[in-house]
């Protein structure tokens, strides 16, 4: 167990080095950053002088260990277009995209359990053809699109639901939502739909695949030959087992959620961070872009890092090998 | 409990005062603000958005008339023509309290002119700022400079107190790599005060009812929300499904679908700006192109490539009649314009091509055009429309078109051979368009100049028009500078841009032909 | 090799005697019995042979711009211009240009960085995969390891990732030329995890089985144990994986020029036709975007049909 633990963690710092490592890369040749900050009008000697205020005619490792430092502390100075200090656009604007991608995931998790398991169960009948087929325009048509027509219906034809931003927020402090005042769910409909349609899908389909292997295997017919009603060796046996294998993915794509954020933000106007950094990349905002990639980086390791535990849980093999995948 | 009920119908009495229009108006364009710090950037829906919080001492209303704000009258100093007099509004306060004095104005005049303040470019004629008295400023400028007043129609007050208690003296400290407290608060005098500001997504404003101006101006809008929306699609759809009030960049496409859409409707009018492209034909080589010479430095290229420019097809398409076809640079509003100079020259490919060939570049050549893409009126797709129209007499465009700070940052480290510009004159006078756009690239004038044109006659009148007092022969030395500059086809002109905004059909309210709305002047209709 | 086309893995037949084989194959009889996936076969072939054969069909070169008529802007569909007598069958778009000609032009681009990503990931994932599996040892640790960050994140924000750098250090007027490459580069970088990963679970097993030890015993050299014996028996999850790449790829290339970093609107692709179309969604010309993004979606759907189809065929334990 320790040695699993440790080699994941190890794995997990590595994985932000080399993070690190692209986004202060972006800062040092993407652009130059004094260029950025000063008018047009400034001369070669205030270039200088900021020059050497921000370190930038330090060695190149003595930057970057300094990156390091200051991001430790989620630190990254001020973004060049908004003259804002960027780790608070960021914190400010961390709950939209949280809640939006809660939302969806929960909605993806739920639907995609619920019709895996009817379409494994009722293979053949025509409700889960139609499920399965329905399923491939989910996969086939881009996030986007799916965004577009879903506007296009609910909020300009039918008008029925906001088209664009987050509604009416209450703001708790140190947390603003959009859960708590109608408007606020309201505008929450279609971008959580639009988001979660992918996942929905694919969780889907592989719920169905995980669950049509172990209704095939040995242990689950000798349960129904043992008498045991057809509802209870689905839900109770079969359902279990399904539900090993799918957890990881379901991890894996929590994290997709929110880098697909980006795109269903830029299509409803929705304030998160994923906005944030498209225009901070048509901007090229450096300390915003950097920021972004950092976050997202531990997001991601840190859901890795409990997907695996959560395996190492409930997949006794894997605690016989020590971890060894 | 006699206490508290006398609490209670005074504020009874207040509010009854001014409840009389306790109207929201949701407000929605394509771009925030950048910042609220009003001196750090000179860009347009940064300043329009500026001016509902704080005052200027001049101010364009929605005629663009010139009309006094913080200054109650303002003249050149009887004994010295390079002084200007400013008379300070008396009994003004700011939005937390302080009083308004010639001091405040001092210290905002020169906070502008600091080097980190994008807005120094307006005021470089500036020799000194000084109070004369509480009320008083005296302007002194290095020479005579007679349309002074018009560079201070964005030149926001702040108040000295205020930005020293919050260590904001300076417009910006990028060294010190944290924000001001002036990115996302304003003390300012203006006719609305921040209740809430998200950049980019929300801001919110409430009527200041100590306003200097209320009972001179309607001041009919209690709440102001502006929401800008990046999205043409979905800013259309926001306001089709009621969720804003009032849209100020309406895309052309959608012009007409709103106006027949129930319960809103379009306001048009001419903005003050003209679209064009520039061309470098100083440089002796091109950086993009694939000719080892300059094929800009002949004439007969320039003229070639304005006879295959048809301002009227792009007009028709790609601004669907909402636009003005231009033969010169200057809008319509401008001292010095007429309409001789603004003829369109029409498309001829034969007689094109024929340069073409008269200059050597039968065969054609290679040129990159560098365009934004989110500043203008369909930029992008002017850009587009320009690369096939150029095809057609042998030249391969190859467009790049970027987001407007990119666009303006690489343009001003003159890395372009090929671009697109809008300009806009906010003093109503040739001078800025010779001073900026023509005058020889030096340190205090031709700063937007990219052409690398330079021509003795022009820099000598643009400079002596600046200071001319005598209207007569000042207008002599304007129509001559634009004979000399005519000939020279410099810029192509695209089109003289025209302004839509679309609102509920209860609002009354017009377009302002410098893209600035004054929310003060806006009525609801009963 | 004839053992594997038995199994009805190849499926380019060489010689008759192979086809009559191929056709009473499991995979034949299984895509007669399912009306979806031949009407899924029809469309994609369709949509390949449209994109291929566009300059010979289309009636204009939308990426020139001197075939582009700025005065037949918004022509409607099945519609002759009263300006230039052209016909317009989709209609024509914001520049004039034939709608009909910019979809099959695009899908030419939308398929040509579909297939090249995915080739580019098939072969790089399949290299570095055998490599780990065959060879073991720092190799795989090294590999493994990259390929585990490299999952950590989603392809779509590796792609923008990559494609934001790459352009950084270009000059911003080669980007239009080269954009096609970028994206090529960018998708299929950020996609090879999965074909090495399936790749090297193939070979280990296929390594430790009697025949290969039995071929390094007698001493033939590695690259011919690779070639003969491990890399057919890896190719069906490889083909596997590729089918939906190629669906997976091509939404990727339409979300980046979607989001404005791919394409650019002088030529474009699905994704760009679609991005630029969004503006005429309220103002009537429905045309512009409509039609591109039922070409999208008609073309993504049906590649993925296939792919579902071939996975299942490939896959009996699902059957």
């Amino acid at each position: 167990m320790l040695a699993f633990l440790i080699q994941r963690v190890l794995q997990a710092i590595f994985v932000m080095f080399v993070v690190a490592l692209i986004a202060f890369s972006l800062f040092h040749y993407v652009g130059d950053p004094v260029l950025n900050m000063l008018g047009q009008e400034a001369t070669e000697a205030d270039r200088d002088m900021l020059r050497s205020q921000l370190g930038l005619d330090q060695p190149v490792v003595v930057q970057f260990w300094q990156f390091i430092v200051n991001a430790a502390q989620f630190e990254f100075g001020i973004s060049y277009r908004s003259a804002r200090s960027v780790s608070e656009l960021i914190l400010e604007r961390l709950p939209a995209t949280l809640e939006l991608a809660t939302i969806s995931a929960i909605f993806a998790v739920v639907m995609g359990i619920v019709l895996g398991i009817y379409t494994a169960i009722q293979r053949g009948n025509w409700l889960s053809k139609f499920i399965m087929t329905a399923s491939l325009i989910g996969v086939s048509l881009p996030t986007f699109l799916i965004g577009i027509l879903l506007i296009y219906l609910f909020a300009v034809e039918l008008g029925w639901l906001p088209a664009f931003g987050r509604g009416e927020v209450v703001d708790l402090g140190w947390w603003n939502t959009g859960l708590l005042t109608g408007s606020g769910l309201r505008s929450l409909i279609l971008p959580a739909i639009t988001l979660g349609l992918f996942q929905l899908t694919l969780i889907m389909r592989l719920v169905r695949a995980e669950m049509l292997e172990v209704l095939r295997a040995d242990y689950i017919k000798f349960a129904r030959a043992r008498g045991l009603s057809r509802r209870v060796v689905n839900l109770r046996h079969a359902l279990k087992n399904t539900l090993i294998p799918v957890i990881t993915i379901i991890g894996l794509q929590l994290g997709t959620i929110i880098a697909f954020a980006i795109i269903t933000e830029t299509v409803f106007q929705w304030p998160g961070v994923g906005a944030l950094f498209i225009t901070a990349v048509r901007f090229v905002d450096i300390p915003v872009m950097a920021a972004y990639l950092m976050m997202i980086a531990l997001v991601f390791v840190i859901i890795n890092l409990i997907v695996d535990l959560l395996y190492y849980a409930v997949d006794p093999r894997l605690r016989v090998q020590g971890g060894a995948k | 409990m006699f206490k508290k009920t006398v609490i209670a119908s005074a504020v009874m009495m207040a509010m009854l005062a001014t409840s009389a229009h306790a109207e929201t108006l949701r407000w929605t364009r394509s771009a925030d603000g950048l910042t609220l710090d009003p001196h750090s950037q000179n860009e347009g829906p940064t300043h329009a958005l500026n001016h509902q919080i704080f005052d200027t001492l001049v101010y364009q209303d929605m005629d663009v008339e010139y009309q006094p704000g913080l200054a109650t009258e303002w003249y050149v100093h009887e004994d010295d023509p390079k002084v200007w007099v400013f008379k300070i509004r008396e009994g003004v306060t700011f939005h937390e309290g302080q009083a308004l004095t010639a001091d405040d104005v001092v210290f905002s005049l020169n906070r502008a002119r600091h080097e980190h303040a994008d807005m120094r470019g307006l005021l470089t004629s500036i020799a000194e700022v000084r109070a004369e008295d509480d009320f008083t400023v005296h302007v002194e400028t290095h020479e005579p400079n007679p349309l002074l007043p018009n560079n201070l129609t964005n030149l926001f007050i702040m108040s000295r107190a205020w930005a020293e208690e919050h260590d904001v003296e300076e417009p910006q400290n990028f060294a010190a790599g944290e924000e001001t407290h002036a990115v996302r608060n304003a003390n300012g005098t203006g006719p609305f005060r921040v209740v809430s500001r998200e950049p980019d997504v929300r801001t919110v404003l409430e009527r200041n009812d100590d306003y200097w101006g209320i009972d001179h101006y309607p001041m009919e809008i209690s709440e102001l929300i502006y929401t800008p929306i990046e999205s043409a699609a979905t800013r259309v759809a926001a306001l089709l499904s009621g969720e804003v009030d009032l849209l100020q960049e309406t895309p052309v496409q959608d012009i007409e679908r709103l106006a027949n859409a129930e319960g809103l409707r379009n306001e048009q009018g001419a903005e003050n700006r003209t679209i064009f492209l520039g061309m470098d034909v100083g440089s002796a080589e091109l950086r993009s192109a694939d000719t080892d010479d300059n094929p800009f430095a002949d004439r007969r290229v320039r003229e070639a490539i304005d006879l295959a420019v048809d301002q009227t097809t792009i007009q028709r398409a790609v601004m669907r009649g909402n636009s003005e076809p231009a033969g010169v640079i200057a809008p319509p509003f401008v001292n010095g314009y007429s309409e001789e100079l603004d003829e369109v020259v029409p498309a001829d490919l034969e007689r094109a091509n024929e340069l073409m060939a008269d200059a050597g570049y039968g065969d054609g050549f290679r040129v990159t055009l560098n365009c934004p893409n989110d500043r203008y009126v369909n930029d992008e797709q002017i850009c587009q429309a320009v690369v096939s129209m150029l095809a057609r007499i042998g030249i391969t465009v190859d467009l790049v078109a970027q987001t407007r700070s990119v666009h303006f940052a690489e343009l001003a480290r003159e890395e372009y051979d090929f671009y697109m510009l809008g300009w806009g004159v906010p003093t109503m006078d040739s001078e800025y368009i010779f001073n900026y756009l023509y005058h020889t690239k030096d340190e205090d004038r031709g700063s937007w100049n990219f052409t690398g044109y330079s021509d003795e006659r022009v820099d000598e009148l643009t400079v002596d028009m600046a200071s001319e007092t005598d209207t007569e022969s000042r207008n002599a030395m304007i129509a001559e500078a634009w004979e000399i500059v005519a000939d020279e086809i410099l810029y192509i002109p695209i089109h003289h841009q025209m302004l839509t905004w679309s609102m509920r059909d209860d609002i009354d309210f017009k377009v302002q032909s410098e893209n600035t709305p004054h929310f003060k002047y806006l009525r609801f209709k009963d | 090799m004839s053992q594997h086309a038995e199994r009805g893995d190849v499926v380019v037949p060489a010689r008759p005697g192979r086809l009559r084989t191929f056709l009473d194959s499991d995979i034949v009889y299984s895509w007669k019995q399912q009306p979806v996936v031949i009407v899924a076969t029809l469309v994609t072939l369709v949509m390949f042979a449209g994109a291929l054969f566009a300059p010979w069909i289309t009636p204009q070169n939308p990426f020139d711009p001197r075939q582009i008529d700025l005065i037949d802007a918004f022509t409607p569909p099945l519609t002759t211009s009263d300006f230039t007598g052209t016909f317009y069958l989709l209609g024509s778009d914001s520049q004039g240009r034939d709608v009909f000609s910019a979809i099959l032009y695009g899908s030419r681009i939308s398929l040509l960085v579909g297939f090249a990503a995915v080739l580019f990931a098939l072969v790089l994932g399949t290299l570095l995969g055998l490599s780990a599996g065959f060879r073991g040892g720092w190799r795989d640790a090294l590999i493994m390891r990259v390929a585990d960050v490299q999952l950590t994140f989603p392809s779509i924000l590796m792609a923008l990732l990559i494609f934001g750098v790459i352009r950084g250090f270009l000059p911003r007027s080669m980007h239009a030329e080269v954009a096609i490459i970028v994206l090529i580069v960018a998708i299929g970088l950020s996609d090879w995890v999965q074909y090495a990963r399936a790749v090297r679970g193939a070979t280990m097993v296929e390594k430790s089985k009697e025949y290969v030890q039995a071929a390094r015993v007698i001493g033939l050299p590695d690259r011919k144990i690779l070639v003969q014996h491990i890399l057919p028996n890896v190719m069906r999850p490889v083909l596997v994986i590729g089918t939906i790449g190629l669906a997976l790829a091509i939404i990727a290339e339409a979300t980046l020029s979607f989001l404005g970093v791919g394409m650019p609107a002088t030529q474009p692709s699905l994704g760009t036709l679609i991005r630029v179309g969004q503006d005429y969604m309220f103002s009537g010309e429905w045309w512009i975007l409509l039609f591109p993004g039922v070409a999208l979606l008609m073309l993504a759907l049906s590649v993925n049909l296939l792919g579902d189809w071939l996975r299942d065929v490939l896959n009996p334990k699902l059957r």
